[in-house]
């Protein structure tokens, strides 16, 4: 669960009130981070993704590369949602 | 071995396997001290390609297998309260707390639900405000950011319906407590990039002088791990303690000070309790008085619960680094990823999964 993955920011939505929020692409997955740790993020810029919170920027190249990596070894699984549904596994 | 071929950079690998060979020529005990990379080690099968003189010490940091059965029980004790949802990350599902576990409480019809953000807690308290929704903040640094801004975000929307039932540790405090353990002898460290990428290197600066150990901050891959460990070795043969970061690329020095201030906003240093090796002063967070509202422990004046462990696993040893799991008589008979009797065998980032899933792939 200590994983964070990169992501590349799709697009900026203004949530509630001050509260910033990108939909992030991993792969194939979207999800939804939050951006306040990072104010300066801007559409297409890569962040490093944990527990649905941007915490911090990071390199295009380095992005890809861990990407592909965690892709290969299975350390993806926190982004999916069977992993609530089916307990984990 | 399947996982040998599967590398990327098979020829990386190699050319660094035999650069830590021909630098090490005494014996070196490293620990790598996150479990994402004790995960990565064993899996891709690093840690039997290494020279025998690296014997490589795997650390205590996974948080879930850290969370304190008493806290567990808190969290038991709260799922099966009436109007109350219980949260947490779902690798905390199988966790054994003292008679079942958060899976067992779900299948008797406790409140009980799994996501991968505490954010997604936020909006089920929002849209359930005749429910308390609690969420079980486990984690190390990298998690802490999002457990925190759970909290804000929770303020910005004036919920009284939300809570955190934290039990966050902290690395460098655990360094020193390994580093202060006479039966550990530890020669260096790779640090956790991902924690690093949150915390900065500054706090590390003064372990390495104190205890004059090297500590070079380093990603999960196979090739991070090994130019780690031969960043690790090539200062121990030269004598000299720094601190170094192999993963600068991702890692800057400062780390990222907004998720910083945002922690320290919400939380404090706290001495804390870890499965199977006991308190260690300041390693933990709590929630500052200010946000006492947002404070399960607070909010359902939760007595503290010292728990002694089982007695027969062994995971206090093998967070500590004595044992490894294989060492333990219940691997892979009586304690199974699917019938844990310890934590480290739960979640894949503990040590005993890892040895587990990796003799499966023999
Ligand atoms: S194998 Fe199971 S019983 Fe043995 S130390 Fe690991 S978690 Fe505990």
């Amino acid at each position: 669960m200590c994983l964070a993955i990169p992501g590349k920011i799709r697009s900026i939505e203004q949530a509630d009130g001050l509260i910033r929020r990108a939909k992030v692409v991993f792969g194939s997955i979207v999800k939804e981070a939050y951006l306040d740790m990072i104010p300066q993020a801007r559409e297409g810029d890569y962040v490093l993704v944990h527990a649905g919170v941007a915490i911090n920027l990071v390199n295009e190249e380095e992005a890809l590369k861990t990407f592909a990596h965690l892709e290969q070894y299975g350390g993806l699984e926190d982004l999916l949602p069977e992993k609530t549904a089916n307990g984990g596994r | 071995m399947k996982y040998l071929t599967e590398y990327r950079d098979p020829e990386l690998v190699d050319k660094y396997l035999r650069e830590i060979e021909k630098a090490t020529t005494r014996p070196w005990a490293l620990m790598e001290f996150c479990g994402g990379q004790t995960h990565s080690l064993v899996k891709n099968g690093l840690v039997n390609m290494l020279p025998d003189k690296i014997r490589l010490v795997h650390g205590p940091g996974c948080p879930v297998c850290v969370t304190p059965l008493g806290v567990i029980d808190q969290a038991l004790q709260l799922a099966f309260k009436k109007g109350v949802i219980l949260c947490s990350f779902g690798d905390m599902l199988r966790v054994p707390g003292t008679e079942k576990s958060l899976l067992q409480a779900r299948a008797e019809g406790a409140g009980v639900r799994f996501f991968y953000s505490p954010m997604e807690a936020v909006q089920l308290a929002k849209d359930n405000p005749d429910k308390e929704v609690v969420f079980f903040a486990v984690g190390f640094e990298t998690t802490a950011p999002a457990n925190a801004l759970s909290v804000l975000h929770a303020q910005q929307y004036g919920l009284n319906n939300y809570s955190l039932l934290t039990s966050h540790v902290l690395v460098p405090p655990a360094m020193r407590a390994i580093l202060e353990d006479e039966d550990s002898h530890i020669d260096g460290f790779l640090g956790a990039g991902n924690v690093c990428s949150v915390m900065g290197l500054e706090e590390y600066e003064p372990i390495v002088e104190d205890y004059h150990i090297p500590i070079v901050v380093t990603g999960f891959e196979p090739v991070d791990l090994l130019q780690g460990i031969l960043m690790l070795v090539a200062q121990l043969e030269k004598g000299v303690a720094r601190l170094e970061n192999q993963y600068s690329r991702v890692v800057p020095y400062e780390g990222n000070p907004a998720a910083r201030a945002v922690i320290w906003q919400v939380f404090e240093p706290t001495h804390q309790e870890w499965r199977g090796i006991g308190i260690i002063p300041g390693s933990g967070l709590k929630m500052r008085p200010a946000f006492a509202g947002y404070d399960a422990n607070v909010k359902f004046s939760l007595a503290p619960r010292a728990i002694p462990d089982s007695q027969e696993c062994i995971a206090g040893e093998v967070l500590r680094g004595h044992k490894k799991p294989p060492d333990c008589p219940h691997f892979g008979k009586k304690c199974t990823p699917l019938n844990p009797l310890g934590a480290p065998m739960v979640s894949s980032e503990g040590a005993c999964a890892a040895y587990y899933h990796l003799m499966g792939e023999v």
